[in-house]
């Protein structure tokens, strides 16, 4: 069937599966490659976006659900050639290793930051559930830290 | 001994190619394969330098200058996460006289000759290109200069390289100039390296080359790729351990919506659809016939690693500890086991295959292009040469490339349907089809004297398979070596002042693959000396560091590992003591050349064991990038603690399990030490492996820190008070 999306600010429409995982549309259709596959059954965290502002592991989530709402990926965190400040953050602690698990991550940290903006480290270890192989937490953990502090003072 | 201030004083040149593999093959495997020489260079590959088996002799083939100005390196090794590459860009920066700014690096495709004859692993990278990258940057910088003196008419000897220019005499032409008038190369003879003290870039903490693209989440994976009128491919796999195919049924797939094609080859089946969820679906419905002959358990492999069964090789041996075990009132025994571990990696395998008569493209994630590049202009009838392999960013590599049947699987499924076809595992593939790291088990034994000093210490580890039975090594060198120097690294025992030891490998062929996962042995061998280290240590009623010290012999292999122990000990102001709840455990190891040293503070609440703070000395040699050392010891310190701590793969009825994150159990954020302090030695003066060994130490410093809080001695991994 055909579904109006709204991705980034910019609108699309699919023809596809209501039960379509969000995440295979974004990538294998909409070409929007930011969003990762990591395992399928929203246990890794790759694959996490916002959808009203909120996290969504994509890979599990049926593309019908987003119809009508706000879906921001990785590609729309900047605006502008300007960086997310979770972006400067992530740039300032030189945080990425493989760099594969990364977007999932930022992402969930956006949707953390908008509910807790100034997060403790149990609210980090609460919320941040994400899966990193190549051990980037201890860094990951001062870029959200710093982040925070990015937002405060853009305010 | 030497003193500190020889910091830095020892000079090696890492050119000649030293490895023992080179030794080995000349010398033939007659009499090579003698107990003293197996001995001998099982301790030649233990102690080996890096080498780098590729072209190291044309520039033109390295990099590439465009009329702006812009030079690429065109890597023949691939980034999977260490860093490798930004060191490769400062180095190739230092020595070709340009600022890293005008710098890129893209990976060599497979066509362009600039291919590495072996693979990207063993923390070889930088350590390895080191020399060779130097010299061929070098000789680029000169061909410049001498191009720059013909178009200027001037003698080269004039004019000087520097910020991406050749000026003198009044005249600066830009590497763009030179190049956009250039006709034919002068390749000079010798070209002299600079000064390492003239390096701007080389010991500077530089950010990362890919970390725009990383934080911006730029399509740079091998699941990023894809090609015009794509399909998608899925390939049926067994879920039990030695199933072999018997046949298919697919008479319901060739109904399944989207489906383009089943694929029936003689070792597998797959299906191409329009789109990966069509292509998954389809694959469901194909019913394939197993033959299995056995229903393996956990409990069966267990009892095939065991020290004692398979085929033992004595790869260390120093004085007669056998005697001395032998005729000692009291021996110290302690048994060690590690587990099944699995790879993990986040990007699953995969690939992208376009396939014409005459040609292929195959664009992934490989750590072993040519491998890659050979398997599938074989599987397709093609020449080498007419298979261009395109290697992307790993999304983690950690051994799990180093063999990529995968990409014939892509390529065949291409063929058969005339189309680019897109397959990669699903997650439980990943988990069910790792190549995983073997389980171990270990038996440490040791003679103390009277005065509390190991007289005699024997390592035995019985290992499945790691570098025995990979495409990548030469079956002439398994049968020189005799013992896998994968399954044994890190275990032999590094306290050259124990007057009697020896350490002893037994080999074990499991029913599943097993193979490289980062720093091999290491994990597991460390934790099992070292810990026992740590019971040594208490039975003779000694500070655990000094008893280190005390049986580290007096060269410059033992000077270095005693300047990380001391360095370790110091930064983390280490007590061997519960103080307020806590206690630090202390290990240490050397990989590759490369010591490192590990305090572990931790805290026992209920039964969970919780890591707070790991201080990690490390001495790589010369730190190209000090902040990519740190960040490789902070990554190896929490991998490390996830294999120690949580991770295990379990044989139920056949299958090998768990096949998700979340059962297969990893460290999270909330497991992560909130500090991990790195302390950065650099007593060489090239650069020394860093992406693995900074995992060897942090199993045991655990395990010894939880048994100063509980008394309890945990002698296998995954480390747990509970049950």
């Amino acid at each position: 069937m055909k579904m109006k999306l709204e991705i980034n600010g910019s609108q699309y429409e699919v023809d596809t599966d209501r039960n379509m995982p969000l995440l295979l549309v974004i990538r294998d259709m909409l070409d929007l490659k930011g969003t990762k596959y990591g395992c399928g059954r929203a246990a890794c965290g790759s694959c996490t976006l916002l959808v009203d502002g909120e996290a969504v592991r994509s890979c599990s989530y049926p593309v019908s659900l987003a119809e009508g709402r706000q879906i921001t990926t990785i590609e729309g965190l900047s605006e502008n050639g300007q960086r997310h400040p979770v972006q400067q953050a992530w740039i300032e602690e030189i945080v990425p290793q493989c760099g594969y698990c990364q977007p999932g991550f930022m992402m969930a940290t956006v949707a953390l930051l908008n509910k807790i903006p100034d997060p403790t480290d149990e609210d980090i270890d609460q919320n941040i559930l994400n899966v990193c192989r190549c051990g980037t937490y201890f860094r990951m953990r001062k870029a959200i830290h710093r982040a925070a502090e990015l937002n405060k003072s853009n305010i | 001994m030497r003193g500190k201030k020889e910091k830095k004083g020892f000079s090696r040149r890492k050119f000649v190619v030293r490895s023992a593999v080179g030794v080995g093959v000349l010398l033939g495997t007659t009499w090579v394969t003698s107990p003293l020489w197996r001995r001998a260079l099982a301790d030649k590959v233990d102690k080996a330098d890096p080498i780098y088996l590729g072209n190291t002799k044309d520039p033109v083939m390295w990099f590439y200058i465009s009329n702006e100005g812009r030079v690429t390196l065109h890597s023949p090794k691939v980034e999977m996460g260490q860093g490798a590459l930004t060191g490769l860009v400062q180095i190739a920066a230092d020595e070709l006289g340009v600022p890293i700014e005008h710098m890129d690096v893209v990976h060599a495709e497979s066509m362009s000759g600039n291919l590495d004859q072996f693979s990207t692993g063993g923390s070889t990278t930088v350590s390895g290109l080191w020399q060779p990258l130097r010299e061929l940057a070098a000789t680029m910088r000169e061909m410049l200069r001498m191009e720059a003196a013909k178009q200027m008419q001037v003698s080269a000897d004039t004019l000087k390289v520097d910020n991406g220019t050749v000026s003198g005499n009044g005249r600066t032409l830009t590497f763009g100039e030179i190049v956009a008038h250039v006709e034919e190369w002068t390749i000079p003879k010798d070209a002299p390296l600079r000064d390492i003290s003239e390096y701007q870039y080389v010991g500077k903490p530089v950010p990362r080359v890919d970390l725009e693209d990383k934080v911006m989440g730029a399509p740079i994976f091998g699941m990023d790729a894809s090609l015009p009128g794509m399909l998608y491919g899925a390939v049926v796999r067994p879920t039990k351990i030695g199933a072999r195919f018997v046949d298919a049924n697919t008479m319901e797939t060739v109904l399944m919506p989207g489906v383009v094609k089943v694929v029936k080859e003689k070792d597998f089946v797959g299906v191409v659809a329009e789109t990966q969820l069509q292509a998954e679906m389809a694959k469901r419905t194909i019913k394939v016939k197993w033959e299995t002959d056995r229903n393996w358990q956990t409990r069966d492999i267990e009892e095939m690693i065991l020290v004692g069964k398979g085929k033992p090789i004595v790869i260390q041996k120093q004085g007669n500890s056998k005697r001395l075990l032998r005729n000692a009132s009291e021996v110290i025994t302690a048994e060690y086991k590690s587990p099944i571990g699995a790879h993990a990696q986040i990007e699953p395998n995969g690939a992208v295959a376009e396939v014409r008569e005459d040609y292929a493209k195959v664009i992934l994630s490989t750590q072993v292009v040519r491998l890659t590049r050979n398997e599938v202009a074989d599987r397709l009838g093609l020449k080498k040469d007419q298979v261009n392999i395109v290697p992307t960013y790993l999304g983690g590599g950690f051994g799990r490339r180093l063999h990529t049947p995968h990409a014939m699987q892509a390529a065949v499924m291409a063929r058969v349907v005339g189309k680019p076809v897109k397959y990669f595992f699903d997650r439980q593939e990943e988990f069910q089809h790792d190549t995983f790291r073997p389980p171990t088990h270990h038996v440490l034994k040791a003679v103390l004297s009277e005065d509390g000093m190991i007289e005699a210490m024997e390592h035995n580890v019985s290992s499945g398979d790691v570098m025995f039975g990979s495409p990548i090594i030469p079956d002439i060198l398994q049968s020189i070596l005799g013992s896998d120097a994968g399954a044994w690294r890190g275990g032999m025992i590094q306290y050259g002042a124990i007057p009697h030891h020896r350490a002893i490998s037994w080999r074990v062929k499991l029913p599943f693959a097993t193979s490289w996962w980062r720093s091999l042995g290491l994990l597991a061998n460390t934790f099992a000396i070292e810990s026992f280290m740590d019971e040594l240590a208490l039975k003779a009623g000694k500070d655990p560091v000094q008893f280190r010290l005390d049986h580290i012999q007096d060269d410059v292999r033992g000077f270095r590992l005693k300047e990380v122990i001391k360095a370790a000990a110091e930064k983390a102001g280490f007590m061997d003591e519960v103080h307020n709840g806590r206690a630090m455990g202390f290990a240490a190891s050397t990989d590759a050349n490369t010591p490192v040293a590990h305090v572990a503070e931790v805290s026992v609440e209920g039964k969970q064991i919780k890591v707070h703070k790991v201080t990690c000395a490390i001495d790589p040699g010369l730190a190209v990038n000090p902040d990519q050392v740190r960040a490789q010891c902070e990554g190896c310190v929490i991998m490390g603690m996830s294999a120690a701590m949580f991770e295990k793969m379990e044989v139920v009825d056949g299958s090998l399990r768990p096949t998700m994150y979340g059962p297969y159990k990893m460290a999270l954020m909330k497991h992560a030490p909130k500090e991990i302090d790195v302390v950065i030695l650099e007593n060489d003066d090239v650069p020394g492996a860093v992406g693995e060994p900074p995992l060897g130490p942090i199993g045991a410093a655990i395990a010894n820190a939880v048994y100063r809080l509980t008394g309890k001695r945990l002698r296998e991994m995954p480390l747990t008070l509970e049950g």
